[in-house]
């Protein structure tokens, strides 16, 4: 874990990446998720003073996002889509079935920090559902046993 | 040898990168040469990953290939287990009217030559050659409407953007695709991404704009991907820049990312979020033509509008318009989704009607059960029983039914679907992802999931109170999430009136 003051320096490289840029919140954002794996607290005052808007406001915008954490997630996340051409194919099952293997129901980490599961709104892979977004790799026609390999092949 | 395997992300999904990893492996094993172009999706879901190998008489289509397949693509193909036949033959392809989607799994989607050797910049250096107003016209004369919903007349958009008198203007192409069933967007951008950007180029030209976005969601990770390639290559090729093709007129663009917000599809709250906001809804008037991106005359159009303008130059509006029935000019990218055997992209003239496409087109459905519902135009669109299946595809009839086309996709379920269940969701889905501002939605959508669940437990006096607050929500919402919900929540309870009586169920 980085101290606060390393992490401080490395977002005001992002910042300063993003100098000019017309409404830049967003892609600074997701710089600096990708940069921590979550937006930490520290951040948000220097994002704020750099844009000149209030911490309320730095903050009130990344809450709005389903993207971005507050928190680290788990070393794999799992997203599996829940919209309505996936459920039109077992969608359902297929979450019930992962939060009973997983013990976990959405938004969850589990205790030993190993896997998130999220839900997700569509993938754009609504003739090939249900489908998956597992540690970023796409995975369509998702049933009961093809979950499980995937999440065994995760351990 | 050269073999053509998309990098489409329903392909990749069903391993169409483990594949390529084969197909490479076996190539350097067997000392054969091997170009493997990595190619848009044909639209056909079903048969992905589908394999192309181009021939003397062709290319050969094989798929849905497993890595078994591989070996034999390196035998005699004509005996190969999953050879389908020259791809240009395959009837659900022949049987398509491909404008917008022409080059879309043809070509290297990040090769300009290809993109030039198949009619591509021809639009936008016709387009050059008029005045601003010409260019205006000829939208508008082609009939073409947003194709992200609303179904407004694109011309008329342009008209007032280009009139409109500002310092600057914008170009911002709405790539925040989030209806399930839709993925024509994505296909378009992984598959064909300069047509998008020749579309957004004459736009702003158009409009006097020099700046344009592209704003795309961020589950689609392979689209931004290619997206942003093809910026930057565009940009090399003069395509793009202070001078597009050496026009004089500067035009460049950029690719923003979203961020998992549905309600940003909504094209004022995506301007709020591309400004750096939250993507909080605005109140129209001001319309965004004349005060969108940064208070400024912005355009703000579908990905399938915008990628509709380089045929209707190439071609001519005449042309374009000449398909289509009614005030639904040209053609539709049908997403076919859902429990369908058949699944996929289908591009063709607006008319057909719901039963063509999904009895005839999709087959039916996957898991062989009979048809009980389709909804039309995503989670916003109304449920469709068999009754409603002679209705033609096109904005006004399904708007006459009590539903909309939205952005053409189409969920199908089978019998075993609970039509409570999913109106029941339709509200869950409103209030998971309301922007917040204005009440019916914010408030409605809560009470909507706990209104269904009374209606769920037996208490039928509940179902006026549930029709009561979708009138509510229809009449005082401030944009679609809110407006719309009551689509799939209304048509659910009128059509299937049945699963919305669990009383009697739990009498009997």
């Amino acid at each position: 874990m980085l101290d606060s003051v390393a992490t401080i320096a490395r977002v005001e490289d992002i910042l300063a990446h993003h100098d000019g840029m017309e409404g830049a919140l967003l892609p600074i954002l997701h710089a600096i998720q990708a940069e921590f794996g979550h937006v930490p607290q520290v951040a948000l005052p220097v994002v704020a003073k750099a844009m000149n808007i209030s911490r309320a406001e730095a903050h009130g915008v990344m809450s709005f996002y389903h993207d971005f954490r507050e928190e680290p997630a788990g070393r794999h996340v799992v997203k599996l889509c829940r919209a309505e051409a996936c459920q039109a194919v077992g969608a359902d099952r297929v979450a019930d079935h992962a939060k009973k293997v997983l013990g976990l129901d959405w938004h969850e980490t589990a205790k030993d920090g190993s896997v998130t599961l999220e839900p997700i709104f569509c993938l754009g892979l609504c003739a090939c559902g249900p489908a998956a977004l597992i540690d970023g790799k796409l995975v369509g026609r998702v049933d009961e046993a093809k979950l499980d390999s995937v999440l065994e092949g995760l351990k | 040898m050269k073999i053509y395997l998309p990098l489409d992300s329903a392909a990749v999904a069903l391993g169409a990168d483990e594949i390529a990893h084969a197909i490479e492996k076996h190539a350097h094993a067997k000392g054969v040469a091997v170009t493997l172009v990595r190619n848009g999706s044909r639209g056909m879901v079903w048969l992905e990953p589908l394999v192309e190998v181009e021939t003397l008489k062709g290319r050969m289509a094989f798929g849905p290939m497993t890595l078994a397949d591989v070996p034999a693509l390196f035998g005699d193909l004509s005996a190969h287990p999953k050879a389908l036949g020259l791809t240009d033959d395959l009837p659900w392809l022949k049987a398509q009217t491909r404008l917008t989607f022409a080059r879309v799994g043809v070509i290297d989607p990040l090769s300009l030559d290809d993109y030039k050797a198949q009619g591509g910049l021809s639009g936008l250096t016709r387009a050059l050659t008029m005045d601003k107003a010409a260019i205006v016209a000829e939208v508008t004369a082609s009939g073409l409407r947003g194709r992200g919903g609303a179904g407004f007349p694109t011309g008329i958009k342009w008209k007032t953007v280009s009139e409109a008198v500002a310092d600057r203007k914008y170009i911002v192409c709405n790539a925040d695709e989030g209806d399930s069933a839709t993925f024509a967007d994505r296909m378009l951008m992984e598959g064909d991404p300069f047509t998008l950007i020749e579309g957004m180029a004459i736009a702003g030209v158009a409009c006097g704009a020099t700046k344009g976005f592209v704003y795309i969601r961020s589950e689609y990770p392979v689209a931004i991907r290619v997206m942003q390639n093809a910026v930057e290559i565009a940009r090399a090729a003069g395509i793009l820049g202070v001078s597009v093709l050496g026009s004089g007129t500067a035009f460049d663009m950029e690719v923003r990312v979203g961020a998992g917000a549905y309600v940003c599809g909504e094209e004022t709250s995506l301007l709020n979020s591309l400004e750096g906001k939250r993507g909080v809804v605005r109140a129209k008037p001001p319309l965004p033509a004349l005060q969108g991106f940064m208070g400024k005359p912005t355009v703000v159009n579908n990905v399938i509008s915008l990628a509709s303008i380089p045929v209707i130059f190439e071609k001519g509006a005449e042309f374009y318009k000449g398909f289509g029935l009614g005030r639904s000019r040209g053609t539709i990218p049908l997403q076919i989704a859902g429990n369908v055997k058949h699944g996929g992209l289908y591009e063709i003239a607006f008319g057909l009607t719901l039963g063509e496409i999904v009895d005839t087109i999709a087959g039916g459905t996957a898991s062989g059960r009979p048809v009980k519902a389709v909804q039309v135009g995503g989670p916003l669109g109304a449920y469709f029983p068999r009754a409603l299946f002679d209705t033609p595809f096109g904005y006004e009839e399904f708007a006459g039914k009590d539903g909309l086309i939205g952005h053409a996709g189409l969920t199908v379920f089978d019998d075993s679907a609970d039509m409570l269940a999913q109106a029941r969701f339709a509200m869950e889905f409103c209030a998971i992802e309301s922007c917040g501002k204005c009440t019916p939605c914010r408030i409605g959508a809560v009470r909507g999931v706990e209104t269904v669940d009374r209606i769920a437990k037996g208490d039928m006096a509940a179902i006026p109170l549930l029709t009561d607050l979708c009138a509510t929500m229809k009449a005082g919402s401030l944009c679609a999430l809110g407006g719309f919900t009551p689509y799939p929540v209304l048509s659910a309870l009128s059509h299937f009136p049945d699963d919305f009586n669990r009383m009697k169920e739990a009498a009997e």
